[in-house]
């Protein structure tokens, strides 16, 4: 009984010991690189479109729908989810984590078919996001007019 | 050399956004849809206040490429709309311009899910 007490007080001590050692400034230098990087690569496409004469709203368009392209290939071959797991957030804030939550859900899902499986699980993610999106932006959209 | 500086520039804030929803991944509970959410409205709503706009001048795909961008691209056309069409453009303003990134995202991702091999994943 003596030795539960014991332990009991220096239980506290114990898991501090065992628990993992702040991770979060490996996992915050991860997120950062990476997130950078993709930022970096979508400034490159930018520069290109740009370049190629679109104005700079239709650069940003057009440089959006690039990434979502490369990500969902990248998704399908299994490449984007390795990312992930290194990257974290630095993987999920990118326009590109949109694009891979829809495709990993909708791959998770394929068997239980076209319509139900993948169309509907395309959006157990991406749904959200797109719902709070137009709601916001009719909210936005009512302010402005009326102010 | 003219671009090394604006790489340089969506590199530090692209990343720092980044590390933002990693503090709060780390630190809360929130999952990642609901990371999405917060971002994508905190977007809306510091581009509706005029504070995004200089942050997209300063960083360039730095500022448009996270989720948050999306959310600022979604206000942006939504007061644009406004601006020129009137009250219809409450409703037509916002998706329609992320309609390229939306649309992109379904299709790509539908036939990307289509084509995989999901039993490769294990």
């Amino acid at each position: 009984m003596q030795n539960v007490n014991i332990l009991k007080d220096q239980y506290d001590d114990i898991v501090k010991k065992h628990s993992p050692k702040n991770f979060v400034f490996k996992n915050i230098f991860r997120a950062f690189w990476v997130g950078g990087t993709i930022c970096c690569i979508g400034q490159a496409f930018s520069n290109y479109y740009y370049y190629l004469g679109l104005n700079q709203t239709q650069a940003s368009s057009a440089t959006t729908i690039t990434l979502i392209f490369i990500a969902s290939v990248l998704t399908a071959l299994n490449i984007y989810d390795k990312i992930g797991n290194y990257a974290g957030a630095g993987s999920i804030i990118p326009i590109t984590g949109f694009a891979n939550s829809m495709v990993s859900a909708a791959m998770e899902y394929k068997k239980e078919g076209f319509v139900y499986g993948m169309g509907a699980k395309l959006f157990s993610i991406a749904g959200p996001v797109i719902v709070f999106g137009t709601i916001g932006s009719v909210i936005v959209g009512v302010l402005y007019y009326i102010f | 050399m003219i671009d090394f500086l604006d790489y340089a520039k969506a590199f530090v804030v692209g990343g720092g956004i980044c590390v933002l929803g990693q503090i709060l991944l780390d630190r809360t509970k929130l999952t990642t849809g609901r990371i999405m959410v917060i971002f994508l409205l905190s977007g809306m709503v510091l581009s509706a206040v005029g504070l995004y706009e200089p942050i997209v001048e300063f960083a360039g795909a730095g500022a448009t490429v996270p989720i948050v961008g999306f959310g600022h691209c979604l206000a942006q056309g939504v007061i644009q709309e406004v601006g020129s069409e009137g009250l219809f453009g409450i409703m037509t303003g916002g998706l329609k311009a992320t309609a390229g990134g939306i649309a992109a995202a379904i299709c790509f991702g539908y036939l990307a899910a289509l084509l995989s091999n999901p039993k490769s994943k294990g």
